[in-house]
């Protein structure tokens, strides 16, 4: 058995599974205090089905906790971030396009020292230790208790970063976290750079959220690992949290996505999750969801993320249903959360989505008497607004002129007919309200290896071959089952204007979590 | 008439300049947060028109040259640009009265700005491609008989190289892309020096003017929820640049790269929105000929832009992915960049196509796109 628990901003969904079959599934509101939030999800679940703590083999968590302390700019750590690259890159220190606010909020300071790589791994400029020493010595003197280290092309070749931790280590102790760019972002100095500062800063919020999470699942008798899923839909263990908060950022639509997937028993689709205000439609091939290509501003910072490529609409439950002049629209305003106060079923005085829905007899919520007056023409004409917007979304998200299933999950997807136009078939799953905790439960671990490599003539092969074994070897020492690792991502970029067949290969392998006896 | 660039206009011209890279050119970003920084450190830059450039003013071009893929790694120091202009000036002997682009598209249209607020010069709006090309002796300049050299080359070391080839732009521009390999990838360059008149006579005027003209066009058009191409085309007709063609709209349905003598070649397939047509672009760092269902719709040097669908953010050849929405447009080059002389120098025979040159608004008319 396992457990899938999504901790959004406004609900926390919880599952409990066997294998893949959905044992039990609750929702409630998301509480303030994480610790007091999770004991009463698990409590929730096993009244709803008795089950034996001993008997779950692992806990699975996705979590908004440190998206929502970033956006909000609170209970983040005084951060330096110290760049190796002097003297390239002086132009643009560390920090230079990021909003005031986050800087004060982190007490930001930057540093720039001497190091870096060229592309073909020679030295920009050797490591001075002096200067390392006497910026770890101002450091000091500003309180900071987290540092970022990035150096210019890490991803080549990782040794500065790797010597300079020390150095730093030994000149700031144990207890300053340190976290290196190789480990957490691709190339792009500044975007991985920022990613770096972003999970510096978290580092402390991150050990007291992990430590909340441990607390509450022993505390609930539970002995299993715990685990985190990060923004790939893959899952980290509590240890790698503790180090890498900033991997788990975007995992809510990749959770709900994949959790979709495996309700429909569809690995290839269009998911579209229906909340209260928006509609989020994104497309799984082969049971991953598809990347956004562009760079992602998060809280005003540039960074390159591996995020799910979602095209949000504004139609949900709570939109509100107008119409005059013949046209009838739905949303993009939207009551929102207080859907329960406001929709007509629930004694307000707003015509919503979801009255709609009520009124077309395809959803029975709150108070059906409250909307038998409306006219059928209107509540015709808002359904088929509301096909025909989705319907394009779906469209414009579609690679291939191949018929692709729909899945709708989340509360608002009654607002979904069961053939969308340009006939395409909805699936509506069982559980579809908690896809994103089952997202979660089922999620898988990955290892990933981007990186220059110069190509000799006649070693294409080899080069292809050891960045894959390289991303297979990550994913088996992240915990996957060696026997079913396999390779879902590979994309190979010639470099111009560089000799030796310089090319940037991107390689990505998962595979199932191999998991323990139950003991 | 001169104007004052800030740090204001700088997202509008990044977003232009993307454009008239015609897929290549190298990502503005990091040009223009260079540019940025600088304005904030030594204020806004001052733009001339050419027309205002004394006969015998001395303009020495300052740009960067090397792999996209390193500049989004390596940052340069900040102070290249500018050491390669003062070691040009120092080998000639003469001072100058201004900086310019040696090419419109891409970063190179950020690099004469963070030399001019660097230096106080002012750059002439103008520059020597009208949009971007792989190498060097691809301009304008060369083409009217301004030589590239003698030609100075930075970097952050303070190092500095200065190639002498005479009137062999073919050769400098050979000489000066091993220099940059060994300097890391990318170099900071000052060449094609000349004066005011021959600035006059061999440039394409305004197209600083036009990447931010054009830039700001597609956020106006956003912003007010207006279809941001016809905005792009609106911002060109009164231009040198006065016709834009809707070749294709569709999806990346394939792509694929290769690194041949230095150069990221390749070919992409875009499937119309109901299936039935097809494009095929060729490129070789930037698009050169777009192809749909198998009839030459648009070839070097008139641009070939593949914009996002709903935005019109430009995407470049590296950022090509199989399942984008895009908008395919043909845009009309200046006539300058169409003589038999042009096209010896940056037509499709330089590229290894066996293509006919054919205005992008002389070609028949197309099947029509939903």
């Amino acid at each position: 058995m396992r457990i899938g628990i999504d901790v959004g901003g406004t609900n926390t969904d919880a599952v409990l599974l066997d294998g893949t079959s959905v044992l039990a599934a609750n929702k409630s509101a998301t509480s303030a205090d994480v610790t007091a939030g999770i004991i009463d999800t698990l409590d929730r679940l096993q009244a709803e089905r008795s089950f034996d703590p001993a008997q779950v083999q692992a806990v699975m968590i996705g979590t908004t906790h440190f998206i929502n302390a970033l956006v909000e700019a609170r209970r983040l750590a005084p951060t330096a971030a110290l760049r190796l690259g002097l003297p390239a890159t002086a132009s643009l220190p560390p920090l230079v396009d990021w909003p005031e606010r986050l800087v004060e909020a982190i007490s930001g300071r930057s540093y720039l020292a001497h190091g870096g790589h060229e592309f073909d791994g020679r030295h920009i400029a050797e490591l001075d230790e002096d200067e390392l020493r006497r910026h770890a010595g101002d450091m000091v003197e500003h309180g900071v208790r987290s540092v970022a280290i990035s150096s210019v092309f890490s991803p080549v070749s990782n040794e500065f970063e790797l010597r300079a931790a020390e150095i730093l280590r030994s000149e700031l102790g144990d207890d300053v976290a340190i976290s290196l760019s190789h480990e957490i972002g691709r190339i792009g100095l500044l975007e991985r750079e920022n990613a770096t500062i972003i999970n510096a800063a978290l580092r402390e919020l991150a050990a007291s959220i992990v430590d909340g999470l441990s607390g509450a699942v022993a505390g609930h008798g539970i002995s299993a690992p715990l685990y985190l899923s990060q923004n790939d839909g893959t899952l980290m263990d509590v240890d790698f949290a503790r180090r890498y908060p900033v991997a788990t950022f975007a995992s809510g639509p990749t959770n709900s996505m994949r959790g979709a997937a495996l309700l429909s028993g569809l690995d290839t689709c269009a998911v579209v999750d229906v909340g209260g205000t928006t509609s989020d439609v994104g497309v799984l091939t082969h049971g991953f969801p598809r990347e956004a290509t562009t760079e992602v501003d998060v809280a005003g910072v540039r960074t390159n993320f591996r995020m799910p490529d979602v095209l949000s609409i504004g139609i949900g439950g709570g939109s509100l249903v107008a119409s005059g002049n013949d046209v009838v629209t739905v949303g993009p305003r939207s009551v929102g959360y207080r859907l329960t106060e406001e929709a007509l079923v629930f004694g307000g005085k707003t015509l919503t989505a979801t009255d709609i829905a009520v009124a077309a007899g395809r959803a029975e919520v709150g108070d059906t008497s409250a909307v038998s007056e409306l006219d059928p023409t209107l509540v015709k004409a808002a359904l088929a607004r509301v096909a025909a917007d989705i319907a394009d979304a779906v469209e414009r998200m579609r690679t291939s002129p191949d018929p692709l299933p729909v899945v709708a999950v989340g509360g608002g997807s009654i607002l979904l007919p069961d053939d969308l136009p340009g006939s395409l078939a909805v699936h509506r799953p069982d559980h579809f309200a908690v896809a994103n905790a089952i997202g979660a439960a089922i999620a898988q671990v990955g290892g990933e290896v981007d990186r220059v490599y110069a190509i000799d003539p006649g070693r294409r092969d080899a080069v292809v071959d050891e960045a894959r074994q390289e991303a297979i070897d990550r994913a088996i020492a992240a915990g996957a089952d060696p026997a079913a690792v396999r390779i879902v991502d590979f994309d190979e970029v010639p470099i111009p204007y560089l000799p030796g067949n310089a090319t940037r290969i991107r390689c990505k392998a998962v595979g199932d979590l191999r998991l323990g006896e139950a003991s | 008439m001169s104007w004052q660039l800030d740090i204001d206009h700088l997202r509008d011209l990044a977003r232009g300049a993307a454009i008239l890279g015609t897929g290549g050119g190298g990502d503005p970003l990091i040009g223009r947060l260079l540019v940025e920084q600088a304005i904030r450190e030594h204020g806004p830059v001052t733009v001339l028109d050419p027309d205002e450039l004394d006969d015998d003013a001395f303009v020495i071009p300052t740009a960067q040259m090397g792999a996209p893929t390193v500049i989004v790694e390596k940052i340069p120091r900040g102070s290249e640009p500018v050491g390669a202009l003062r070691a040009l000036e120092k080998h000639l002997g003469r001072t100058a009265d201004a900086t310019m682009p040696i090419e419109c598209g891409g970063i190179n249209s950020m690099i004469p700005l963070l030399v001019a607020a660097r230096t106080g010069l002012p750059v002439v709006d103008a520059d020597g491609m009208g949009r971007a090309f792989p190498e060097l002796q691809m301009e304008t300049f060369s083409v009217y008989g301004v030589p590239g050299s003698p030609m100075a080359i930075a970097g952050e070391h303070d190092e500095t190289v200065v190639i002498d080839t005479g009137t062999d732009n073919k050769q400098m521009e050979w000489l000066a892309r091993g220099i940059t390999i060994r300097l890391g990838g990318v170099a900071h360059i000052a060449e094609y020096s000349m004066t005011g008149a021959e600035v006059k006579r061999t440039a394409v005027p305004r197209t600083l003017s036009l990447g931010l003209s054009i830039g700001r066009a597609v956020r106006e058009a956003r912003s007010a929820h207006q279809d941001p191409v016809e905005a792009i085309r609106a911002a060109l007709a009164p231009t040198l640049y006065s016709h834009l063609r809707v070749l294709f709209r569709g999806k990346v349905v394939d792509v694929e790269r290769r690194t041949l003598e230095g150069f990221a070649r390749g070919r992409a397939r875009f499937t119309g929105f109901d299936g039935t047509s097809e494009l095929e672009l060729r490129f070789q760092n930037e698009n050169l000929v777009a192809e749909v269902d198998g009839e030459v719709v648009c070839t070097v040097p008139d641009l070939i832009c593949v914009l996002e669908a709903d935005t019109a953010e430009p995407i470049t050849t590296e950022g090509l992915r199989y399942g984008q929405r895009v908008t395919v447009v043909g845009i009309s080059t200046p006539d300058l960049m169409r003589t038999p002389e042009a096209l010896a120098v940056f037509g499709p025979a330089c590229f290894g196509l066996d293509v006919e040159f054919d205005p992008v608004e002389l070609r028949g008319d197309l099947v029509t796109i939903p």
